[in-house]
């Protein structure tokens, strides 16, 4: 039983990076950017937090550079993308590369280096709970805010004016040029909040989760956020199931393992991807579904009217 | 104040001198940080840039690492001109340098020596399957799943390099190897025929420039090609024509992951003879790179190969001269991509400096 509850709380733990930068995403989309970035950006903001908590010690500190740090590259995918209206995939895909080369090279005086463990926030009361303790309540308190942060988008996106104005510029860009807004500006903010988010993620991952760094350290978890809001069918409150999920599965191979199941630990290493895979295919199949949630302008060039 | 200005005309100029700009700004950029990390910029540069020309030994090595870039490149082509996006080169090319390896292997455990002229193609024609099927799974999951073929081939990248692992560390380890994980050497009889004695270089270089001009004549002078393009230029059009788009999904990915699978096979006994955790070292990537600076063209491609190649033999050379982080390679074909595509701007705009006169239409 114990066991189990610690398995809850490691699914929270892992699911929690892809819940937030899946969010960060999810944004970019409605305002209908596709950053394929994303693997590029958490790694460059993950070598930025590892760096950053390495030499003050501080989260916080941690965090804010990885957000400064994802929204940085993510303002320069944007200006690409938005003003010079290059090419959304051949953009991101050029950012990941970028950002997987640029943090090996950045982090090379801190592979092999280590930071403690952090140690979890106990919800006050709630965690002395026999097995929801465990499993729910003692956790990094990144956990919870991301669980904020869904909440506040969800609040953000369908009641507050600026997120309607948002969605308004992802679903149909010309009338929202037309009434007056500024689309080209709204859609960069867009893509550098979903940057930041991608950041803190991609903090996390090096900070908490890890906790440390090496090559390539987020491991295509940016590709599975940008996965996640396919799969999220663009809904907030979907995407953070979709990350407990697949943050279910990736401790699955652990917990399999751990039972003594005789399955070499490479194929079980397998396990996130193909459960992306299907997930994907399963939710994708169904065209006109896809067609109805996705929103219309999603990777297309916006030019005002000369 | 600058601003951009449509152009009537997609410039066929600044298609051309796109690439050649942006490799200025990326050794510009370059020179700025080799002079940061206390490095003399210009040595930097020319050992990234000069050196690797410097004798037969390094072109030699060159044109090994610029062998299995052209191959990829070229099947990614025709994808990405049919508007189909496989990102997964990487993933395709592993499978080639598994199923490929693993018909040496398979020989070579076996005991059977066959002639060479048997032996080769059997192992290149095995790669190509191996790349072909990876490539198919995508194809079937975005034909029948409408899955997004960016991240299913994407994340087959990374079921591809645990299912390396897992061969070499499993049922591929060398029994007789230490424990260590990799395979047996592959014989001799597998080897893919030297081109130039005294260096590692084979003749896969060869196969590729053969391969550039079959894309060449597949691209321009094919219906099937004209076929493939028309879709990824104007979906509608090609509808309308009656071309399916779906056959034109499945043609693009078995292409490029044929060829990618190939690459991977002349690798294995080309280049490795046997096959490690460490034969993946992201080649199926930089092809993308290289597929974009030669403008989805075969001629284009081969140059951008050796380009990039140069880059990355640079890289090693920088890091054993100069003490220069091999990490920076990485960094400079990311930013050579990213500069590319803000200076393709220039083919569909051009910079003007004050605001233009207002037409009278």
């Amino acid at each position: 039983m114990d066991q189990f509850a610690l398995l809850i709380a490691a699914t929270l733990a892992s699911g929690t990076p892809l819940a937030i930068a899946g969010l960060g995403l999810l944004i970019n989309e409605k305002a209908g950017v596709l950053n394929l970035g994303a693997e590029g950006i958490m790694l460059v903001a993950a070598i930025a937090g590892f760096a950053a908590a390495f030499n003050s010690g501080s989260d916080t500190l941690a965090f804010i550079a990885g957000a400064a740090a994802g929204a940085t590259l993510a303002a320069a995918f944007g200006v690409l993308v938005i003003w010079l209206n290059t090419n959304q995939y051949a953009t991101g895909l050029a950012v990941s590369l970028f950002g997987y080369g640029f943090s090996a090279f950045v982090g090379l005086g801190y592979v092999g280096k280590k930071l403690s463990e952090r140690t979890p926030f106990e919800v006050p009361g709630l965690s002395q709970i026999p097995f929801f303790g465990p499993a729910l309540f003692k956790q990094h308190p990144m956990v919870y805010i991301a669980i904020g942060l869904i909440a506040a988008a969800m609040w953000f996106l369908y009641k507050s004016r600026s997120g309607l104005v948002l969605r308004a510029v992802g679903e149909s860009p010309e009338s929202a040029h037309a009434l007056g807004y500024k689309v080209r500006w709204i859609r960069l903010v867009a893509v550098m909040a979903g940057g930041a988010l991608c950041g803190v993620a991609g903090a996390f991952l090096s900070v908490v989760y890890a906790p440390l760094w090496v090559e390539g350290l987020v491991a295509g978890r940016g590709w599975i956020a940008l996965a996640l809001t396919t799969f999220a069918t663009w809904r907030p409150v979907r995407v953070l199931l979709g990350a407990y999920l697949f943050g279910g599965v990736t401790m699955a191979q652990f917990a399999l393992q751990g039972a003594g199941v005789d399955i070499s630990s490479q194929l079980l290493a397998m396990l996130p991807y193909l459960a992306t895979i299907i997930v994907l295919a399963i939710i994708s199949r169904n065209p006109t579904w896809i067609r109805i949630n996705m929103p219309a302008s999603l990777g297309k060039p916006f030019h005002p009217g000369a | 104040m600058l601003r951009l200005e449509p152009r009537p005309q997609p410039s066929k100029l600044m298609s051309l001198l796109s690439p050649v700009l942006a490799l200025v700004l990326t050794a510009l950029l370059a020179g700025i940080l080799f002079a940061a990390l206390g490095k003399d910029p210009v040595r930097g540069l020319s050992m990234y840039f000069v050196e690797p020309f410097s004798n037969l030994r390094q072109i030699s090595e060159l044109m090994l690492k610029a062998t299995p870039l052209i191959t990829i490149a070229l099947g990614l082509a025709v994808c990405y001109r049919s508007n189909v996006w496989n990102i997964g080169a990487e993933g395709q090319f592993l499978l080639g340098i598994l199923a490929g390896g693993g018909v040496a292997l398979w020989l070579t455990t076996q005991g059977i020596v066959l002639p060479k002229f048997v032996a080769v193609p059997l192992v290149l024609i095995g790669g190509v399957l191996g790349g072909m099927l990876w490539a198919g799974l995508t194809a079937l999951l975005r034909d029948k799943f409408n899955a997004s073929e960016i991240l299913v081939s994407l994340m087959l990248v990374y079921v591809a390099q645990q299912l390396v692992n897992y061969l070499v560390f499993g049922p591929w380890k060398d029994p007789a190897g230490f424990n260590f994980p990799q395979t047996k050497s592959f014989d001799a009889s597998t080897w893919l025929p030297a081109l130039m004695t005294g260096t590692r270089l084979h003749i896969g270089i060869l196969i590729a420039l053969l391969l550039a001009g079959c894309a060449w004549v597949f691209m321009f002078r094919l219906f099937r090609g004209y076929q493939l393009q028309v879709g990824g230029l104007a979906p509608a059009a090609a509808r309308y024509a009656g071309f399916s788009a779906s056959s034109s999904l499945w043609t693009a990915l078995l292409i490029s992951g044929g060829f990618a699978g190939l690459a991977g096979g002349m690798e294995a006994i080309g280049t490795f003879r046997q096959i490690t955790p460490h034969v993946s070292t992201g080649l199926g990537f930089t092809a993308i790179i290289v597929c974009f600076v030669g403008r989805l063209h075969p001629v284009g491609i081969v140059f951008a190969g050796v380009l990039l190649s140069t880059m990355i033999i640079g890289g090693e050379l920088g890091q054993s001269r100069l003490g220069l982080p091999n990490a920076l390679t990485g960094v400079f074909q990311g930013l050579l991509l990213v500069l590319l595509l803000a200076c393709d701007t220039l083919i569909h705009y051009r910079i003007r400096l004050r605001p233009a006169i207002a037409h009278a239409h």
